[in-house]
Order: structure tokens, then C-alpha cells, then sequence
């Protein structure tokens, strides 16, 4: 049976896993984090672009317009939070109307046919609280909003389902040839080899590519600052919010979470260093100056929590994707905004060029279909009194702010692909993701993975090796 | 001479001692009698209540709170709070129970602050 | 679906005073639902001792003081229910709650007492840059490892906000072994008492520093470092006074809010200054049968105040559950001149007896006079040689002046010089 080794276990990682276990293969995810969607997947918009800003005729156009389409029977599928909430790009100046005509016929061209131009009054008719001084917005309603990492776990665990192999805390080193296959040599000396390597190491693909090809590439980490706001928040927009984009991206946004949080940013700064997540005193003030131009009313008193993502920036500035040269290496090189719309697209594509090469026969066990944790919070008084009864754990509620319960904390941490720690069990269930961001709720968490883990409690982290969160017992 | 913030009210008034002589500390700086009396004591022998806690064996709960019963002089807190290292208590203990006795010769106990059943 | 007479969500200090004095007043029906498995609420982690000098007129540790409350509350058979959530209530006093053993209950009230607390401000609020590594706690998350649990958080320990929260906090890692290096403070002057400043910082020469706050937070994995500033008049960092200091550990001690996620499903109207309901001098909220009292109503300094403003909720409640409500048109008292709020904002036109008003300043004066002004008359005045935001005042009326004030068209509470 051929040997895939995927190198990433971020949305393209996880989501060329899910596509390629349709098909008979021994298929492992190498990941350096102790979990699925630690990078740039973690840490962006969610929105699940229209289409309309990339550049006619690039793969980011292709793979955007593509991918968008899928995620109302992939949301289904594979149960992850996805919302068609429709978008606005916000002109502020009379000037400024050609910036809209262009992105309005960009969308013409790149098959986002839904696209139109309203006035500032039409957009504030739906929008109350956008600024006065809108005077017209290009209006996409097949814009969605998605949970970035939910979707990605829901990807990761379909794939588990279905035979791929996940290892964490495996970092990459290099690729080399070796023979008819290539080896890939990790940082702890381990080695595996493989028919073919599909490179999604997201802002390291540039490094992974040029262990092994000729044809270099280079990731500038583009840093992006956020904020998100409280739920009680929500009611400032329901549609996300675009300014009229600039060079460096698509400006700071204003959108709603699928979970009914507001979000502010991102900024745009390219950075050296590719581990950096730090959130800094002016990138924050900026995200949040910038946002009060579309929304005038936004205090910073429903901010809940701040962070930083990297974006992936590729010096050539569209995605690549495909074989490396002659070498049987699978690229996914820069694949930034939209990537997380496209990634649906890119995956099936891409597993149908490994496919080939490799003859890889179907997979006739294969199951597309992923539930998710029963969400406590979301169900009805019936649902609720029928799932504590099933499992009482459900009737013990953890995280109050949220209220997920610890039936589903025991369940984010047992299930295939499953948490590890506070933020895995937070991205997969919402403890500690509420207005007290786990005041409450963290050292009840902390027990519970202990408990289910089997390990100390000083052993408990919450971001992987390094980030324990007791350093000893009380004396 | 030392100064010190009295703690009497929220006013919080700056405290100059003059402890050259232990047996007439003079106090300045109070707006009240009641400093003076604070400071008097802060110099001549300030006392403190220890909190902390020990290892419960057994019962509902881990950790079992305790206090001296009265308070201690201040110099001797950290000696007090060693005399509870490794001490670990069986459930179940009621509030008042001696934990260690006599800490340090001070004739002043340990004593538990909760009730904790036994599981 | 059951019924009740009287449901008390939360089992802590206010909880358990109101269940006592309703129970004393009559009422039988009551239960108490509580989220956490003991009785008793954030009083069984503090256990420092402080509490109860004008209850018991001795001072208790927190556990000592809940346990008291805990004896009432179980020598009268009052029921209440352990590990229970309440997951929503509504204005006609629907209660849903669940725990592990019982299910998903559903209860019908006569009167409701919200007595669910407060929570800390997080991180997050105060919007500090930086990293998100591990090792940054609020001081009441921080308490309830050590004291409860029995984990060191952190050996090196910057704490910012000197509320009394993080001062006890500071003796208390002190005492366990850690460095704590200092207590910055964002405003010029502390929130906590004086008492805790000598005897939780003082003692062990940990140094408080005003007019500052971290501006950064360093470090992959566990924080390594903070960096703190100076402020200025306005709050904002000055650029140029950054110190970087060394720890693995930042507590947060910024601050309570009233916990009122609740009392919003069922219609109830909060004051933007406390956080808490608007109530009235039965401490019922704007929403009929729904009162409030403890920290969840305004955030108190002392536990002592907080379970007597419960003793009187429980006893209104009970009275509100027989028909003894009362009715007709009230006055609003309003807050002003320095006076941040004042609590109950209501007070009704009928009945007698005495009043009492707690209230919050909004700054440090000194040499003030305390005044309720009815119609532009002193109806009452009490000089303070300092009043502080960190302390609650409060001011008892007595009948005559109760009186004057019921009968006024415009109340107001407000701080004046004191004349030389």
C-alpha cells in the first residue's frame, strides 16, 4: 500500500487527509503542536470569502469561488458551525466608488455572480450601526462565516475515522531522497518514508519545499492583531463588514463569529519571526481605531479577549499548489486568505493529482459523515433532559459562561483526534471561551483531562510542552 | 524612628515611631489616640494571625484550611508556617480541631477552620 | 415542572443569610441552588481571617464565617440542591436547572432571590498586549488552586490591581513559598483596605507601585517576564518609564462585576453603575418577585454587609410571598457629587421604620460630609474624615428621616465640604 506522509495538521493538512482517505492509502499527519489547528488556523476572520477581491485568473480565484460552494453540504457533513451571512465592502468617499466597480466587476469575471452595489442607506438598513459616512458598499450575500478550527477538527477527526494516522509533537527537520521514495527526518531523529510528501506547513512550507526541490520559495509571516468582543456585542452587526481593501489585504473587518461574538482586525504587518503570537500595544489600538470607522459605536469595554495570527504570505503572492518539480513532493506553499474558504476545493484537488500518480484505488469503507459533540448550549429544555439521562455528565455544567457541560469536555477528550489540553478542549467544546475567559471554569477543566488523561495534574498544559500551568503541590 | 501606615481606619495616617526607647515609644503623625496605641504595639510587639493550609487524608476536600488560634508575634510567621510543612490531617475534622499544638513553644495552636466529612 | 414558593439561586454568603431570615420569617418552601458542590460560595477559599467583626463581633476566616451561615441554614431543614446550574430563569420566575443526579428540573417560583455572586475581570477586559502563555490567573483562580486544590500557580509573581483580592494574594503565594515582586497598581491609590496593604505587603516588604500597569506580557509557553509602566493623569502608559521585571506568573486583581447573566432572561433592569439590578427597599428588582442581594446586586467589601443586606432580601421575600408587598409609587434617590451609586435607587412612598442606603464614592475625598438632600433640605448629614472607592459606605435613616425622604419629589445622596 503507498505511503503518504502529510506534513501540517492545519485546515489544508487536515482537510487533504479527510479528501485522501477516500482512497486506499496508509495516509499519517506529522504535526510539531500537540494538536490539529495550532497555527494559522486557529487564529483568523472565518469568513468564508465571496470571491470577488482575488485576481482573475489566479488560483486564489479558482480555489476561492470552489470552495465556497462546498460548505453548505460540508458543513452538513461534517458538522462543523457555518453560516451564510452575506458581506459588505464599506466606500467612505465619493472618490472611492471605482475601487467598488472594480471589485464588483472582478466578481463578474471570477463567476460570483451574486455580487451587487448598494447605497450607504440600503446597507445601514440592514446594518444599523455601521457609520454615517458609508456612502455605498458592494454587497455579496453568499459570503459565510465558518469556526475556523472547528472546521478543521471536524476535517481531522472525519480523517481519523476513516484510517489516517495523526502524530503530534512531530516536528519536521527535512526531506531527502531516498531511493524510489522520500524520507522525512524529524527534529527527535525519528524518520518515516513515503511515496509521496504533501507539504502543508503552512508559514514552513517555504522551509520544508527547500530541503529537497530546487525551485525555492519564500513565507513572509504577515501579522494580523485582533479582537473579539462579548456576545452581548453580537447585536452591532450580523454581516461581515469589509473596508475598500489596500495592498497589504483586505483591510480590518468587522464580523460576527458563528457563536455570535464580534470580531476586530486584522491588521497586516510582515513580521520575521514565524512563532510570534504576541499581540502589541499599537497593533491592538490600530485594529480597534480602524474598526470604529465602519462601526462608530464599539467600546472597548466588550472586549474579551485579544490575539494574533500569522498569515502565510508567499513573495509570489498567489497559492501553489501542486508536484514539486520531479520529486514526489505535493505543495501547498502560501496558501493565505482565502485559503481557508478555498481549502475544501484545494483538498479535493489535490487528492485527486496524489490519487493518480499513486493509482490509488477508492477506499469502499469510506464515510463522509462526522458528528459532532452534542452542543448542551444549544439544545432545547427536551434535548437537554434527554441527554443527561443518557449521561449524566451532561448535567454538570463547567464552564458557566458558555454553559458546555462535562459530558462534552469528557467527550472532546476521548473521541478520535481528541483535546489534550485547555485550549484543545476550548476550540472543540467553548469552555472557557465566554466573558470570564476561564476564571471559572479552567482548574475544573484542568481536573477533568487530568482524570480522563490519566496524568498529574502539574502535567496539565495549556498549549503543549512548555505551557504547564501548576508548577508544583502546596506544601 | 520608623514609619508606618495605620491601619486602624481608611484614613490610613502616616506613622512616625520613635522606638529608640521601648518603654516610651513616642508616636507622631496619628490623627486619632487610636493610632498611637497602633503604633505603640507595631514597635513594642506586633502580633499576626497565620493562615494556611494542610493535607487532608480521606476526606470530601484536599486541602484543610487552618489558623493559629490566637495571633503570634510577627517574627515568628514564617517558622509557624514551616511547622505545617508535610503535616497532613485524616478526615473527618471539625472546626476548632488541633492540628499542630503549641507551635514553636508559643502556647498558641493550629487549628482547623473547616468542617470536612470524610468521603 | 414543580412549584416553590421561594428559589435562591446561589448558596454562598448571600444565599444561605437570605434562606435564614425567610425561613425566620415564615416561609417553609424554599430551596437554595447551588452550581458548586459545598454550601458556602468564595468564602471557603478565603481563608484569611477578617470576617465577621459586625456579625459575630469576632474575626473568622472565610470557611469559619460560611460554616456559621451553613449550621443555620441545615439546623432548619432548609432543602437546597448541590452541583446545580440554573440554566435559565424568565420574568414569571421559570427556574430550569440541571445537576448530575436529578436531571433537567424545571421549577415554578412565587419570588426569586438572585444571590449568584460576581466574577472577576479577566485578561482580556483590560486589554494588555502581549503573549497568551500560560501563567496568567485572576487572583480568586489563583486562591482556589492553592487553598482549595492544593497547587502552587507560580514562584515568581507580579500582581496587578491592589484590590484586596490580590493583596491576599500576595501574603498567601508569600507564604507558600513564592516571590511575589511586586503589586502595581493602575490608579494613584489602592482599593483594598489599609490593613491589607500593612499586613499583606508591608510585612514581607513587597513593593506597591501606583500609577502603574503591565503594558506587555513576555514569554512562549509560560510567561517569562512583564513589563510594567507609569501613567499618566489619564491612565495611558508613559512612553520611556517601561521596567522589564522577571516571573512566571501575573495575577489579575482588576476587579468584580455582578454576575447578571441570568437576571437578563428574565427582563431584569441593571444600573450600567453597579452592574448589579436596580432595586427598590425591599430589595426586588424591577422585575415582580425577583429580588437581589449580595455581590451579584453591588460589589460589597465586607461579607458582614453582604449577609445582612440578604437577612433583609430573605424577609422581604417572605413578606412578598404571603401579599405583604408593597405597592404605589416609589421615590428614585439619586447618586451625585462624588457619590457613585447608591443602593437600593428605589424607595417606596408607603411604609415605615428605618432606611438604609449603601453607597460607593467615586474618588479619595477628605473632610466630606455624607448628605441625603430631600426637595433641597439636609435631611441627614455625617461628616467622614475620609471616604475611599475601595470602601462601601452606608447610612441609616432613621424613621423621621426615612419619612421626609418617602415624602419627597427628588432624593439625592451627594458628597459636601465640610464648612471651617
Amino acid at each position: 500500500m503507498s505511503d503518504i506522509i502529510i506534513i501540517g495538521a492545519g485546515v489544508i493538512g487536515c482537510s487533504i487527509a479527510r479528501e485522501l482517505s477516500r482512497y486506499d492509502a496508509k495516509v499519517t499527519v506529522l504535526e510539531k503542536a500537540n494538536d490539529v489547528a495550532c497555527g494559522t488556523s486557529k487564529a483568523n476572520s472565518g469568513v468564508v470569502h465571496g470571491g470577488f477581491d482575488a485576481k482573475p485568473g489566479t488560483l486564489k480565484a479558482k480555489f476561492n469561488v470552489a470552495g465556497n460552494a462546498m460548505f453548505d453540504k460540508l458543513s452538513k457533513e461534517l458538522d462543523f458551525p457555518f453560516r451564510r451571512n452575506g458581506a459588505y465592502v464599506l466606500c467612505f468617499d465619493d472618490d472611492k466608488w471605482d475601487g467598488l466597480k472594480k471589485l464588483y466587476d472582478q466578481g463578474m469575471e471570477n463567476g460570483v455572480l451574486d455580487v451587487k452595489v448598494v447605497t450607504g442607506d440600503e446597507v445601514r438598513q440592514r446594518e444599523p450601526y455601521v457609520s454615517k459616512e458609508v456612502k455605498g458598499a458592494l454587497w455579496c450575500p453568499s459570503s459565510g462565516i465558518v469556526s475556523p478550527y472547528e472546521m478543521t477538527i471536524a476535517y481531522a477527526e472525519n480523517a481519523a475515522d476513516n484510517g489516517v494516522k495523526f502524530v503530534f509533537e512531530k516536528k519536521v527537520a527535512s526531506v531527502a531522497q531516498n531511493g524510489r521514495k522520500l524520507r522525512v527526518v524529524c527534529e527527535d531523529g525519528d524518520c518515516y518514508d513515503a511515496d509521496v510528501v504533501v507539504n502543508c506547513a503552512g508559514l514552513y512550507s517555504d522551509e520544508l519545499n527547500n530541503s529537497l526541490c530546487e525551485k525555492k520559495y519564500k513565507i513572509v509571516p504577515r501579522k494580523g492583531e485582533y479582537m473579539l468582543l462579548d456576545k452581548t456585542a453580537g447585536y452591532l452587526t450580523g454581516t461581515t463588514l469589509f473596508q475598500l481593501p489596500t495592498a497589504m489585504g483586505k483591510g480590518i473587518l468587522v464580523v460576527p463569529s458563528v457563536h455570535g461574538n464580534i470580531l476586530l482586525g486584522p491588521t497586516a504587518v510582515d513580521i520575521e519571526d514565524k512563532d510570534c503570537k504576541d499581540t502589541t500595544y499599537d497593533g491592538l489600538a490600530e485594529a480597534f481605531e480602524k474598526a470604529c470607522i465602519t462601526v462608530p459605536s464599539l467600546t472597548k469595554k466588550q472586549v474579551i479577549t485579544q490575539f494574533t495570527g500569522l498569515r502565510a504570505h508567499a513573495d509570489a503572492g498567489d497559492f501553489v499548489i501542486g508536484w514539486a518539480e520531479d520529486k514526489p513532493m505535493y505543495n501547498l506553499v502560501g496558501i493565505e486568505s482565502p485559503g481557508l474558504t478555498a481549502a475544501p476545493a484545494i483538498a479535493v484537488h489535490a487528492a485527486k493529482e496524489i490519487s493518480s500518480r499513486l493509482s490509488l484505488k477508492e477506499n469502499p469503507s469510506f464515510n463522509p459523515v462526522r458528528k459532532g459533540i452534542p452542543c448542551f448550549a444549544t439544545m432545547t429544555e427536551k434535548e437537554r433532559a434527554e441527554i443527561i439521562k443518557k449521561n449524566p455528565l451532561y448535567g454538570r455544567i463547567v464552564c458557566r459562561c458558555e454553559v458546555v457541560t462535562e459530558g462534552e469536555i469528557v467527550d472532546s477528550i476521548n473521541r478520535p483526534v481528541g483535546a489534550k489540553d485547555l485550549d484543545g478542549v476550548k476550540r472543540r467544546t467553548r469552555a472557557g471561551m465566554g466573558r470570564c475567559q476561564s476564571g471559572f471554569c479552567s482548574e475544573r477543566v484542568m481536573e477533568i483531562i487530568a482524570r480522563e488523561r490519566g496524568i498529574d495534574m502539574t502535567e496539565v498544559t495549556k498549549s503543549g510542552k512548555g505551557s504547564e500551568i501548576i508548577v508544583g503541590r502546596v506544601e | 524612628m520608623r514609619e508606618m501606615i495605620c491601619i486602624c481606619c481608611p484614613m490610613g495616617c502616616r506613622l512616625m515611631v520613635d522606638d529608640s526607647d521601648l518603654a516610651d515609644v513616642k508616636v507622631s503623625g496619628n490623627t486619632c489616640p487610636r493610632g498611637a496605641k497602633y503604633g505603640k504595639e507595631e514597635v513594642v510587639c506586633p502580633k499576626r494571625m497565620v493562615t494556611s493550609v494542610v493535607r487532608v487524608e480521606g476526606g470530601d476536600v484536599a486541602m484543610l484550611s487552618v489558623k493559629t488560634k490566637d495571633a503570634i508575634e510577627k517574627s515568628k510567621i514564617f517558622d509557624a508556617l514551616d511547622a505545617l510543612k508535610g503535616v497532613s490531617v485524616n478526615a473527618p475534622v471539625k472546626i476548632g480541631d488541633v492540628v499542630v499544638k503549641d507551635v514553636l513553644g508559643t502556647g498558641v495552636d493550629f487549628i482547623a477552620t473547616k468542617n470536612v466529612s470524610a468521603r | 415542572m414543580s412549584k416553590k414558593n421561594l428559589i435562591i439561586i446561589g448558596g454562598g454568603p448571600a444565599g444561605l443569610a437570605a434562606a435564614k431570615s425567610a425561613y425566620d420569617a415564615g416561609e417553609r418552601d424554599i430551596l437554595i441552588l447551588e452550581r458548586e458542590d459545598k454550601l458556602g460560595g468564595i468564602l471557603n477559599q478565603c481563608i484569611h481571617n477578617g470576617f465577621g467583626l459586625h456579625t459575630f463581633k469576632e474575626e473568622l476566616t472565610g470557611p469559619e464565617y460560611a460554616s456559621r451561615y451553613i449550621d443555620q441554614v441545615k439546623e432548619r431543614g432548609i432543602e437546597y440542591k448541590l452541583g446545580t446550574t440554573v440554566l435559565s430563569i424568565d420574568k414569571n420566575k421559570r427556574v430550569t436547572c440541571a445537576n448530575e443526579k436529578d436531571g433537567l428540573q424545571i421549577y415554578e417560583a412565587k419570588a426569586i432571590i438572585l444571590a449568584c455572586g460576581c466574577r472577576e475581570r479577566p485578561r482580556g477586559a483590560i486589554n494588555i498586549a502581549g503573549c497568551r502563555a500560560a501563567g496568567i490567573f485572576s487572583a480568586g483562580t489563583a486562591q482556589k488552586l492553592i487553598n482549595i486544590d492544593g497547587y502552587m500557580p507560580g514562584k515568581e509573581v507580579v500582581i496587578l490591581g491592589s484590590g484586596d483580592i490580590g493583596l491576599i494574594m500576595a501574603r498567601r503565594m508569600t507564604f507558600q513559598g513564592a516571590k511575589v515582586k511586586a503589586v502595581v497598581e493602575l490608579m494613584p491609590y489602592s482599593s483594598g483596605l489599609n490593613r491589607n496593604i500593612v499586613q499583606c505587603l508591608n510585612d514581607f516588604d513587597i513593593p506597591l507601585m501606583f500609577s502603574h500597569t503591565v503594558v506587555e506580557i513576555k514569554g512562549k509557553g509560560r510567561v517569562s517576564s512583564v513589563v510594567i509602566a507609569q501613567v499618566d493623569a489619564k491612565l495611558n502608559p508613559i512612553k520611556g518609564t517601561e521596567q522589564e521585571i522577571k516571573c512566571d506568573t501575573l495575577l489579575l486583581s482588576v476587579g468584580l462585576l455582578p454576575e447578571n447573566e441570568l437576571s437578563k432572561m428574565a427582563d431584569v433592569n441593571l444600573s450600567p453603575v453597579t452592574g448589579g439590578a436596580v432595586v427598590d427597599d425591599d430589595m426586588m428588582t424591577q422585575t415582580d418577585g425577583i429580588f437581589a442581594c449580595g455581590n451579584v446586586l453591588h460589589v460589597h467589601d465586607l461579607v458582614d454587609f453582604v449577609s445582612e443586606e440578604s437577612e433583609w432580601a430573605g424577609k422581604r421575600a417572605a413578606a412578598y410571598i404571603k401579599g405583604e408587598k408593597a405597592s404605589g409609587e416609589s421615590v428614585a434617590i439619586e447618586a451625585k457629587d462624588g457619590v457613585r451609586y447608591v443602593v437600593p435607587q428605589f424607595v417606596h412612598r408607603e411604609g415605615e421604620g428605618n432606611l438604609k442606603l449603601k453607597m460607593r464614592v467615586g474618588n479619595v475625598f477628605k473632610n466630606v460630609r455624607l448628605c441625603v438632600v430631600c426637595d433641597g433640605g439636609e435631611v441627614y448629614s455625617k461628616k467622614c474624615m475620609i471616604v475611599t472607592p475601595g470602601e462601601m459606605e452606608t447610612i441609616t435613616l432613621n424613621e423621621k428621616q426615612t419619612r421626609a425622604l418617602k415624602n419627597s419629589k427628588q432624593a439625592v445622596v451627594c458628597l459636601k465640604a465640610v464648612e471651617k
